[in-house]
C-alpha cells in the first residue's frame, strides 16, 4: 500500500454532545502507514473526533455522530457495521494506562481469545509474545507473564495497553494522548514505538505536546472550537503554517 | 464557624508577623476547637460501646445459662406386662400404650434411684417424680418405640430435670422463692441437693437447646431452636437463590444496559422508596399475594422466604449497583476498544471487579433479613410448631416451620421465667449467626478485593 493511500477518509463528520455541537464539518483523509497527529487546545474535539473512528462515542448516550467515515471504502456508520467487529480492526489505546486487573498474558491474550485468532495454547503463546515484542515490552515483561498488569510501571502498563491493542492486529491504531500521564523516559520510549509501529498500522494519535506531534508524526491536523483549522503535513504545520490560529497555537498565544 | 468569629478580633498575629515559636491567640483557638471537636467524637463513640456492652452483658447473663441443662440419671425398668402384652415387639402395637403407660416407670425408676442413693426423704413419690420433667414422659415412650427390643431389660436413662430444678441450678429458683411458688417445694430442692451429692443429678452442655423442637408453656427445659433454626436456614437459602440472581441481574440491566431515560429514572427512585417500606408491609403483602392469592401454605418457610426476598431485593440492588458503579470507566472502555461486546465487558471485567460489593452487599441483606420478624408474624410461621420440616427436596419448603427470631418473640411472650433464659440464648444464637455471616462478608471482601 502507498504512503498516500488514504485508509480513513471523513466527509461533513458532525458530533453533538446533547446540544453542543462538538465537531464541526470535519474533513480528513488519513494515509496507511502514517503517523497522523491531532493537536490543539483543550476541549477543541480531537478526542472527540478520534473516537469516532472506533465508534466509542456510541458508548455515550448523548453522543450524536453525523457524516460519512470510511476505513477502506467502507461506512463505518452504516447499519449493517457491528461496532464490535470495528473495534476489532481500529484498537484503541487511551490517554490513562488502563490494564485488565489480570495477569499480564491474559491482558495480552484477551483480545485473541474473544475473536478466536488462536487454533491453540501455542498459537495464542506465539501472538502474545509476538504482540509484548511489538510493545517493545517482551523482554522486560517475559520472566513474568504470569504476574499482574497492575504492577508494571506507568510505562511499561502504556506499553502493555498497546501490545493488547496489537494482539487483535488491528489495521488502525487510535492514540489518545498516549504519553500524558507518563514521565519523559517512558515517554520516549513509546514515541519510539510509535515510529515502529507505522510500519504495520496507521496510527492516529491525539496529543496536546507538538514537539511530541512534530517528533513522530508525518501529518499533523489543528483543530480549534470543533473546526478542522489545518491539515497538512507536519513539517510545513510547524514551519509555515497557513492559518493565523494554527500560528498562534504553535507560537503558544492561544491554547 | 469559629475562623470566622475570630476574623474581627484577631487583627494582631497574621501570616509573616510574628515569633513562630509564640503561638498567636487565633491559632489557639483553632487548636481548641479542634480538640473539642475530638472529645466530642470520642465521648459519641463511648456512649455507643458502652450501650453495646450494656446490651450484650443483660443478654449474655439473662441466656448464656439456656445453654447448660440439668439431667437426671436413673435406671428405669421396662416391663413387658405393661409395654407389650402381645410380646411381638411390634411399634405398631406398642404405640397404643399412651404416655400415660410410661409414667408410672419413670416415677418408680426415680424411687428407686433414691433409694439406691440412699437418701431418705419425706416426698410421697409423686412430688418426688416432680423433679423430673413432664416432656421426659415422651422422651422415654420415643425411646422404646424406636428400639422395642429395650422391653423387659432395666436401663439407664438420662431425663430432664424439671424447668424449676434446673432453675435452682441457675440461680433463677432459690429456697425463699421456692416457699412462695405453688409448682416447687423447698423440700424437692433438697432432695435434688441429695440426688447432685449422690451423683444422680449433674448440669451439662445442652446440645439439645439447637436441636429439639419448641415445647409447651409448662416444659420449658424441654424447648428447643430446633424447628426455627431449620426454618430460618430454608428462607435464607430461598432469599439466596432467588434474591441474589434477580438483584444482580435487575442491577447490571440498570447499570449497564438500561437507556437513560425517565422511566429507568422512576424506577430507580422506586427502587430506593422499596428499601425504606417498613417491613410489616410486605407482610401483609405476602398474606395477601402468597397465602390469600397463590393459595400457598401459611407457616410455610417458602411464603417467608419469597417475602424476604422481596425485602431483600432493594438492598442487595442498591449495593450491586454501587459496586458497578465503583469499577473505574477506564476498564469499561478498554474492553470495548479492544472489540469486546456490551455483556462481554461487563462478564469478564466489570462484574469480577465488582463482586467483593455484590458478596458484601448481599450477606448484609441475608443477615437483615435473618432477623426480620415482623413481616413473619403475619404469614402465621409464629405458629407452635413441633414438627421438623422435611428436607428441602421432599417439600419441606412447605411444610410449617418457625424463624429464629419469631421464636425469641414467641418465648418472651411466655409466662414461666424459665423462658426469658430461652429467649435470651436464641438471641445468642441469632447474634452468633449475624456474627459468622459479618466474618464471611469481611473474608470474602478480602479475598475478592483486587485493586487496579
Amino acid at each position: 500500500m502507498q504512503n498516500d493511500t488514504a485508509k480513513i477518509t471523513a466527509r461533513g463528520v458532525q458530533v453533538y454532545y446533547g446540544d453542543t455541537h462538538a465537531i464541526k464539518d470535519v474533513d480528513v483523509d488519513i494515509a496507511a502507514n502514517t503517523v497522523t497527529a491531532f493537536i490543539g487546545p483543550s476541549g477543541c474535539g480531537k478526542s472527540t473526533f478520534l473516537r469516532c473512528i472506533n465508534r466509542m462515542n456510541d458508548t455515550i448516550p448523548v453522543a450524536r455522530v453525523e457524516g460519512d467515515i470510511r476505513i477502506d471504502g467502507e461506512d463505518i456508520y452504516d447499519k449493517r457495521v457491528d461496532p464490535v467487529q470495528l473495534r476489532a480492526k481500529v484498537g484503541m489505546v487511551f490517554q490513562k494506562p488502563n490494564p485488565f486487573p489480570k495477569s499480564i498474558y491474559d491482558n495480552v491474550a484477551y483480545g485473541p481469545r474473544i475473536h478466536g485468532l488462536s487454533k491453540d495454547k501455542a498459537d495464542l503463546d506465539g501472538i502474545v509474545e509476538n504482540a509484548l515484542r511489538r510493545a517493545a515490552l517482551w523482554d522486560e515483561a517475559k520472566d513474568r507473564l504470569d504476574a499482574p498488569g497492575t504492577g508494571l510501571s506507568g510505562g511499561q502498563q502504556q506499553r502493555l495497553c498497546i501490545a493488547r491493542a496489537v494482539a487483535t492486529s488491528p489495521e488502525v491504531l487510535l492514540m489518545d494522548e498516549p504519553c500524558s500521564a507518563l514521565d519523559p523516559i517512558a515517554t520516549a520510549q513509546i514515541e519510539e514505538l510509535i515510529d515502529e509501529l507505522k510500519q504495520n498500522y496507521s496510527v492516529v494519535i491525539v496529543t496536546h505536546s507538538m514537539q511530541q506531534a512534530a517528533r513522530v508524526s508525518q501529518k499533523t491536523a489543528f483543530f480549534h472550537l470543533g473546526n478542522l483549522v489545518e491539515y497538512g503535513e507536519t513539517s510545513r504545520i510547524f514551519t509555515s503554517p497557513e492559518d493565523t490560529r494554527t500560528e498562534s497555537y504553535i507560537s503558544g498565544r492561544i491554547g | 464557624m469559629t475562623d470566622a468569629t475570630a476574623e474581627g478580633g484577631a487583627g494582631h498575629g497574621g501570616a509573616g508577623q510574628g515569633s513562630l515559636l509564640a503561638r498567636d491567640t487565633r491559632t489557639a483557638r483553632r487548636n481548641a476547637a479542634e480538640s473539642r471537636f475530638k472529645l466530642y467524637g470520642l465521648i459519641a463513640v463511648c456512649i455507643g460501646i458502652a450501650m453495646l456492652v450494656l446490651l450484650l452483658t443483660s443478654i449474655l447473663m439473662n441466656g448464656l445459662s439456656s445453654f447448660q441443662q440439668t439431667r437426671l440419671q436413673i435406671m428405669v425398668e421396662l416391663p413387658e406386662d405393661k409395654l407389650d402384652k402381645s410380646g411381638v415387639r411390634d411399634p405398631e402395637v406398642m404405640s397404643k400404650v399412651t404416655t400415660f403407660g410410661y409414667a408410672p416407670l419413670l416415677r418408680d425408676g426415680l424411687e428407686a434411684t433414691i433409694a439406691e442413693a440412699g437418701i431418705e426423704t419425706d416426698l410421697s413419690a409423686k412430688d418426688a417424680a416432680d423433679l423430673i420433667s413432664d416432656e421426659s414422659v415422651a422422651q422415654l415412650r420415643n425411646m422404646v418405640l424406636a428400639n422395642p427390643d429395650l422391653v423387659g431389660q432395666t436401663i439407664p436413662v438420662e431425663v430432664l430435670a424439671s424447668g424449676r430444678i434446673d432453675g435452682y441450678y441457675k440461680g433463677r429458683v432459690t429456697m425463699a422463692s421456692a416457699e412462695l411458688d405453688s409448682n416447687i417445694s423447698p423440700e424437692q430442692l433438697v432432695l435434688a441437693d441429695q440426688l447432685k451429692a449422690a451423683g444422680k443429678l449433674s448440669t451439662s452442655f445442652n446440645w439439645s437447646f439447637f436441636t429439639a423442637p419448641d415445647a409447651s408453656d409448662t416444659r420449658p427445659e424441654a424447648a428447643g431452636l430446633g424447628v426455627a433454626i431449620l426454618g430460618s436456614l430454608y428462607m435464607m437459602l430461598i432469599v439466596l437463590c432467588l434474591a441474589l440472581p434477580i438483584g444482580v441481574a435487575a442491577s447490571i440491566y440498570l447499570e449497564e444496559f438500561a437507556p437513560q431515560n425517565r422511566w429507568t429514572d422512576l424506577i430507580e427512585v422506586n427502587i430506593s422508596n422499596l428499601a425504606a417500606v417498613p417491613s410489616i408491609v410486605f407482610g401483609i403483602l405476602g398474606l395477601a399475594i402468597f397465602i390469600n392469592f397463590a393459595g400457598l401454605p401459611q407457616s410455610a418457610p417458602i411464603v417467608g422466604g419469597l417475602v424476604l426476598t422481596l425485602m431483600t431485593l432493594p438492598t442487595i440492588i442498591i449495593a450491586t449497583r454501587a459496586a458497578l458503579k465503583a469499577v473505574p470507566p477506564s476498564i469499561r472502555d478498554a474492553a470495548l476498544g479492544l472489540g469486546a461486546s456490551k455483556m462481554q465487558s461487563v462478564f469478564h471485567h466489570v462484574l469480577p471487579l465488582a463482586m467483593p460489593g455484590i458478596l458484601t452487599g448481599t450477606i448484609i441483606g441475608l443477615a437483615q433479613a435473618l432477623g426480620e420478624t415482623a413481616p413473619l408474624l403475619l404469614i402465621g410461621m409464629v405458629a407452635f410448631v413441633r414438627e421438623y420440616p422435611e428436607s428441602p427436596l421432599d417439600g419441606g419448603l412447605f411444610d410449617p416451620a418457625t424463624a429464629l427470631p419469631v421464636q425469641v418473640y414467641n418465648w418472651t411472650q411466655r409466662s414461666d421465667p424459665a423462658f426469658v433464659e430461652r429467649a435470651s440464648g436464641a438471641i445468642i444464637t441469632l447474634l452468633l449467626f449475624l456474627l459468622v455471616m459479618n466474618l464471611t462478608a469481611i473474608f470474602l471482601r478480602r479475598k475478592f478485593e483486587r485493586r487496579w
